[in-house]
């Protein structure tokens, strides 16, 4: 089939940016979204046309690597998954997709697809862990966990840190990124002792990144490649506001916002 | 040259214990006089540059992704193996050493399996404090599963993704040392050579991926755990940007490559569907615990799967292996299907694919307890193929895996080459000539949590390190020739892309040095690896510039290394006269079409030293002696 494809090219990030057409007039049904660009840029190279610069690392959808808006949405039409998991059959003959990088102030473009998302590890570094060092652990059978919350904070925890849910926000927040983190971790017992600095760290260090407010529309959850629920935010505000209130002079020394 | 293994003196069991207590140790204030590079931040790498940031050491890891949480240790599904015994099924230590060295077809170093098998529980414990969400029964205690290779239940897995959370669970004790100054993160940094002084590892040259600056970093040693090779064959399961060129430069600068032959080709991926095809993606190996592999027992049977009766279905691993049934080790069970396809039984287009089978563990267990287990992995099947494994029986065969040949290390996991530590796949030093599914994540955690601080500060603790900077000039001449290689590739201006010899490469590979290999095979890709490589070094286009993202110039740099490694993997190949684990050479089977082993002439770790350029390696034999396992054939019937 032919696929029309709108693809933003731009040199750094400094270049102002545009749109450039391409056909691609032999396109597999069998094929992923990224072997078909993949089979775009080798044409490119062919006629001495710099490719497309894309991320993409394990292209099974776990590395959280790649990802681009298709259309206005973030990893394409097909929920619960990432660009590298589309396959073309969920397109027909004749389409015109538009391809562009996941736009917001926290996360510069480097070149064409690819942005810096460095903001994230910077959040994860306030917070995103359980203090424990090397070797002092007890054993792991000592603390028994109920199922229903191991398999609640697997939920969260399945989050790749890809940034669609940035990238779909209108406000550009970075809530269910962090939200998932604060949530996984204050499910578990291991959790507990940090869950009040880590609900300020992590959230003061996302707004000092340039990440939005969150004001609960959801989108970020509708195009999470894990399907991962607003349930954390509604969980992460709760322990936000349970820490302010517990560590207000914490909160007043800066990054709590 | 003689290779010193330095292995401990003393019965196995107290080899690490001794080791432990004649360290040398580096007091709290000296150690953050001390520098160290980690290069890769996936299990083993992550996990080093977090405990030895803990310590008190100034790190600094490196990554070409843009984050440490992206490392391709992410990928693994199953689970990770640890001697706990919480089944009370009779597992110990001694059970999961000596399964391992069985596995591995008698060709790994027993002390270094054993220290393995050791610290495997430890490492369960470390994850479960660092809130790594294992699966657990409805006690609230620690669930596992089974996995190929062994009869106890020693696996604890995270549903589908046991590799992303035990990453994850690094990862956030690494950014935890990042919050705190002791390690500073370098992503998107490609490590491009080592840089030795004065007969030491000390420091690294890179490139940053962003801007194409070529810079030099100093250390007082270098950690490499920047996994395997399989890339190798263009086609594998690993990343996309997964590549040897840490490895290989180390090599080149005089670091032993071992036993590059052993390579794993993984019995469950998804079959290849076209050209165009980038990777190959696993399906678990945990799925044959409830999965049933089989083919049609009539050649050229076109019939869907449930057209086809019971008895006009051949069961083939249950029929051969009783005793492991559908949980025959990896290379055992890719084998058999290969031999399968090759009588025109296999399914699926091109023939080229087995069936595994869920539909009887639905009805005896339910679609419920099946979607608990393995949901995440009947989905991405379903994304991938089309076709729902709930209804339709997977059709898998297949595909390069995993590397156990790497850098030649010692029991401290030091190469031969002074100050340079190489932790995970990167190694060579655990898995033998075949990997037991859910072992690399056991290999990777415990080389970087409960290996590598300790034999790092040993080596720091002896002292003898001068004062280096990066005005030496090994640097400068390392920095030189790092441009010199780059700006060539961008010069060239040829007619042909990196990913057409990357495919051409692979593809020689996969025919004459995968599954089966020959003499002959061996012969044939020895012939026309060099011409690929002649053609890639005159025919070259790399487009754009050095000094911006330019990812055609990142692959170019890959791959002309892997087409140095892939004559290495080749001549590696047709010395070994014997078949062992995932190295099967056809003149070396046994009636049954079983690996044969030639134990009196073979039971060495071949290190390969470089000599330069168009220049043979020299072989350095590591004899492997066994003390406490019998030599044996291995059988899984």
């Amino acid at each position: 089939m032919r696929i029309v494809l709108e693809i933003w090219r731009q040199k750094n990030a400094n270049d102002a940016g545009r749109f450039v057409r391409y056909e691609i007039p032999d396109v597999d049904h069998h094929m992923s979204f990224l072997e078909m660009l993949d089979v775009l840029n080798q044409q490119l190279i062919e006629k001495g046309e710099e490719p497309v610069a894309f991320d993409s690392d394990c292209r099974e959808g776990i590395c959280g690597m790649c990802g681009f808006v298709i259309n206005g949405v973030p990893h394409g039409p097909v929920r619960g998954g990432t660009v590298c998991q589309l396959h073309m059959r969920f397109f027909k003959d004749g389409d015109q997709l538009r391809l562009e990088p996941w736009r917001a102030a926290a996360f510069p473009v480097v070149r064409d697809l690819v942005v810096d998302r460095s903001a994230f590890d910077r959040i994860m570094a306030q917070g995103g862990f359980v203090s424990t060092r090397t070797g002092s652990a007890v054993d792991a059978n000592a603390n028994f966990i109920p199922k229903a919350d191991a398999e609640q904070a697997m939920d969260m925890a399945a989050c790749i840190g890809c940034g669609a849910c940035v990238a779909s926000c209108p406000n550009a927040a970075a809530a269910l990124f962090v939200s998932a983190k604060i949530s996984q971790l204050g499910l578990l017992p291991q959790g507990q002792p940090e869950r009040d600095v880590r609900a300020i760290g992590m959230i003061g260090q996302a707004q000092k990144e340039g990440f939005g407010h969150c004001t609960v529309i959801g989108e970020c959850s509708a195009v999470c490649p894990k399907n991962i629920s607003l349930d954390a935010i509604a969980r992460a505000n709760k322990d936000f506001v349970r820490a302010v209130v517990r560590y207000r002079e914490m909160a007043a020394g800066g990054g709590s916002g | 040259m003689a290779l010193d293994s330095k292995i401990p003196s003393g019965p196995i069991e107290k080899k690490w214990e001794k080791a432990k207590a004649d360290q040398k140790l580096v007091n709290p204030a000296n150690k953050r006089k001390f520098n160290i590079i980690v290069v890769g931040t996936g299990l083993a790498g992550g996990a080093a540059a977090a405990s030895l940031g803990e310590m008190g050491y100034n790190v600094k890891a490196f990554a070409y992704q843009d984050s440490a949480r992206r490392a391709h240790s992410i990928a693994a599904q199953g689970g990770i193996n640890a001697a706990k015994n919480y089944q009370n099924d009779g597992d110990s230590v001694f059970r999961l050493f000596y399964d391992t060295i069985k596995g591995g077809d008698f060709r790994a170093r027993e002390a270094n399996v054993y220290r393995l098998a050791e610290v495997s529980a430890n490492i369960i414990d470390q994850c479960v404090a660092q809130g790594v969400p294992f699966a657990r029964e409805y006690g609230g205690t620690l669930a596992n599963r089974s996995f190929g290779g062994a009869q106890v239940s020693r696996t604890f897995y995270a549903r589908g993704q046991t590799g992303q959370q035990l990453l994850l669970g690094a990862y956030s004790a690494l950014m935890r040392q990042v919050g705190a100054g002791q390690v500073k993160m370098y992503p998107r940094h490609e490590m491009v050579d080592v840089v030795v002084v004065d007969g030491r590892a000390r420091g690294i040259v890179t490139r940053n991926m962003t801007t194409g600056a070529i810079e030099s970093h100093v250390a007082d040693c270098v950690v490499l755990a920047t996994g395997g090779y399989g890339n190798v064959f263009y086609l594998s399961t690993n990343a996309k940007g997964c590549n040897a060129t840490a490895i290989w430069r180390a090599h080149r600068r005089g670091a032993f490559f071992a036993n590059p032959c052993y390579t794993q080709i993984h019995p469950t991926c998804i079959p290849r569907s076209g050209e165009y095809q980038s990777k190959l993606t696993l399906m678990s190996e945990s799925l044959r615990n409830d999965g049933r592999i089989w083919v049609p027992k009539k050649p050229g049977d076109k019939r869907p799967p449930e057209q086809i009766p019971e008895d006009e279905r051949d069961y083939y691993l249950e029929r051969i292996y009783p005793s492991y049934g559908n949980l025959a080790p990896r290379d055992i069970s890719s084998r058999q299907a290969k031999y399968r396809c090759d009588e025109g039984r296999g399914v699926g287009p091109g023939g080229l694919g087995v069936y595994l089978d869920f539909s009887e563990s639905i009805k005896r267990l339910g679609k419920k307890t099946i979607a608990e287990r393995y949901g995440n992995l009947f989905e991405m099947y379903d994304r991938i193929t089309g076709e729902n494994p709930y209804e339709v029986p997977m059709r898998i065969y297949p595909a390069v895996h995993y590397t156990m040949g790497g850098l030649w290390v010692d029991y401290n996991l030091m190469s031969n080459l002074t100050g340079l530590f190489v932790g995970g796949e990167a190694n060579f030093s655990d898995h033998g000539a075949n990997r037991l599914g859910a072992s690399a994540l056991m290999q990777g955690l415990a080389d970087g949590y409960f290996v590598l601080p300790y034999t790092v500060s040993n080596y720091l603790g002896q002292g003898g390190l001068g004062k280096v900077d990066t005005g030496h000039q090994a640097f400068k001449d390392a920095e030189k020739e790092a441009k010199e290689r780059y700006d060539k590739f961008l010069k060239m201006n040829g007619k042909r892309s990196v990913d057409s010899f990357h495919r051409e490469l692979g593809d020689l590979l996969w025919n004459n040095v995968g599954m089966a290999r020959s003499e002959k095979s061996l012969q044939e890709a020895l012939s026309k690896i060099p011409a690929i490589r002649d053609e890639f070094h005159k025919n070259l286009r790399v487009l754009g510039a050095g000094n911006e993202l330019n990812q055609e110039l990142e692959k170019a740099g890959r791959v002309a290394d892997f087409l140095e490694l892939a004559e290495l993997l080749a001549w590696d190949a047709l010395q070994r006269n014997e078949s062992c684990g995932g190295h099967f050479r056809v003149e070396y089977a046994t009636p049954d079409g079983e690996a044969q082993r030639n134990d009196a002439e073979y039971a060495y770790a071949a290190a390969w030293e470089w000599k330069g350029p168009g220049q043979p390696w020299n072989l350095n034999k590591e004899p492997l002696t066994f003390e406490t396992v019998h030599l044996a054939t291995r059988s899984y019937k």
